[in-house]
């Protein structure tokens, strides 16, 4: 987050979530089920010098959780994490892809057994290309078959 | 017959990407020895064990094979061959099923029609778990048994040059023998399939840079070369177009003709069974390695329970 988007910040305590891949914001939202506790304010398709374009969410009065921020890393790659304190950034650090995540992601398999019986997913995840492979079913996934199948 | 487990790192045989090359070789050299052991002594190696057969869709080759490996390691085989005939029809889960299964044996050999449920046992279940088949997914005592036909035959698998045939695209058998094949030295692999059945891409870059690949929609190209040529079948139900599938079936079907140009010592495989693809002629040929090849699946069978069988 540059210094000039901190005055642009909506938010004295909580989350940033930057450089979200544009289309990413609304799915994140969707997926933090935050219900109507906490203010959010979206910026969609803002300009951005890194990546052209970019999405950005604020959530006041909100910490994610491990779970919440491995969401985020599988549908938002290269996204950045800001923790705000007092309307100033005490924390940033960019998402890093988790190894493997369980229960996180429903296999695109119709035919894999965790489909037919309630057992928690466990997928292990590669990078550059993002990948997710079944623990199960050994079926791997691609990029936009894991943006719309984080759960 | 003395066991060696500190070669074989597997609690359980579920997919052949579990194994490394020792683990491999292991069972490849145990099934030799099986094979050349006497039946009586054979018999006393697994006496008094008890394997589960679960078979949750009909698949009568491998269930025969499976079966007969146990008896002949004088084992008592208990199960099923029809999920029909259990109460996985009235609703019971995979998983319960196993647990109950797994109080009274030593080993359970299992194919479902779901990919995964082999894994999904091995979780739930202390004893080993022998995976026969998982839905379109895993198969691994089939490339067992494919590496054992071709080690029993050359005597060793570095440096062969296996070529792959028909439907590249949707065998699973062919997926796994390539990427087993790739943790041997200096084997080259020939993919020879129509533009749609190719060899899917991440097969091919899984095993890239370990193995040498060429690709061909032409078999004569390289035929020459071959020590092995992997036939498969070209099934009907890939096609959406009957038609597309008229046209692409019969484009490989291996005739005496072919041996003109091969090697001496050129073999066929063929996992069975075959339709039309390789022509009844060649049977009495010394090229024709497939009803070996089947019969390989006993000692290797016999390899899996026989190790698996003596632990946990
Ligand atoms: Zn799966």
């Amino acid at each position: 987050m540059k210094n000039d988007d901190i005055r642009l910040t909506p938010i004295s305590n909580g989350t940033v979530l930057d450089h979200l891949k544009v289309g990413s914001a609304l799915k994140i939202l969707e997926l933090l089920k935050l219900g109507h506790q906490h203010a959010i304010t979206l910026a969609i398709n803002t300009e951005s010098g890194k990546l052209g374009r970019k999405d950005l969410v604020f959530i006041e009065g909100k910490e994610l959780s491990g779970e919440e921020i491995n969401k985020i890393a599988l549908i938002a790659r290269g996204a950045t994490l800001n923790i705000i304190k007092n309307s100033n950034v005490a924390n940033k650090n960019k998402i890093e892809l988790p190894k493997s995540v369980n229960g996180t992601i429903k296999c695109i398999n119709p035919n894999c057994i965790t489909n037919a019986e309630s057992i928690a997913t466990k997928f292990s995840i590669s990078d550059a290309p993002l990948r997710a492979k079944c623990r199960y079913c050994e079926r791997e996934m691609d990029e936009s078959e894991i943006f719309n199948s984080v759960k | 017959m003395l066991i060696e487990r500190s070669n074989f790192a597997l609690a359980d045989v579920i997919s052949i990407n579990d194994f490394s090359l020792s683990d491999m070789n292991f069972i490849l050299s145990q099934a030799s020895r099986l094979e050349a052991m006497r039946i009586e002594e054979k018999n006393a190696l697994l006496s008094g064990k008890v394997v589960a057969s679960l078979f949750f869709e009909p698949s009568t080759r491998t269930r025969l094979s499976f079966e007969t490996a146990a008896q002949n390691l004088g084992a008592k085989v208990v199960g099923f061959s029809d999920a029909n005939a259990t109460s996985q029809k009235k609703g019971e889960t995979l998983s319960d099923t196993i647990r109950m299964v797994e109080k009274y044996s030593d080993v359970i050999v299992m194919r479902h029609p779901l990919d995964g449920s082999a894994r999904r046992a091995a979780e739930v279940s202390a004893k080993p778990v022998i995976n026969a088949g998982d839905g379109s997914n895993q198969h691994p005592t089939q490339t067992l048994l494919d590496l054992y036909t071709m080690r029993r035959e050359f005597g060793k698998i570095d440096g062969l040059k296996i070529g792959m045939l028909g439907d590249l695209k949707y065998g699973r058998t062919v997926h796994s023998l390539a990427v087993a094949l790739s943790m041997f030295d200096n084997v080259e692999l020939y993919f020879i399939a129509p533009e749609m059945l190719k060899m899917p891409g991440h097969i091919a870059n899984a095993i890239k840079g370990r193995v040498k690949i060429r690709e061909s929609a032409e078999l004569h190209e390289f035929l020459p070369e071959l020590d092995v040529l992997y036939a498969t079948r070209i099934q009907k139900e890939r096609f959406a177009d009957p038609l597309e599938y008229e046209r692409i079936k019969d484009v490989y079907i291996l005739t005496k003709e072919i041996l003109q140009r091969t090697k001496s010592r050129f073999r066929i495989m063929h996992p069975l069974p075959r339709i039309n693809e390789i022509s009844t002629e060649i049977d009495e040929t010394d090229a024709a390695l497939y009803f070996q090849q089947a019969a390989n699946g006993i000692p290797v069978r016999e390899a899996i329970l026989n190790t698996l069988g003596n632990e946990k």
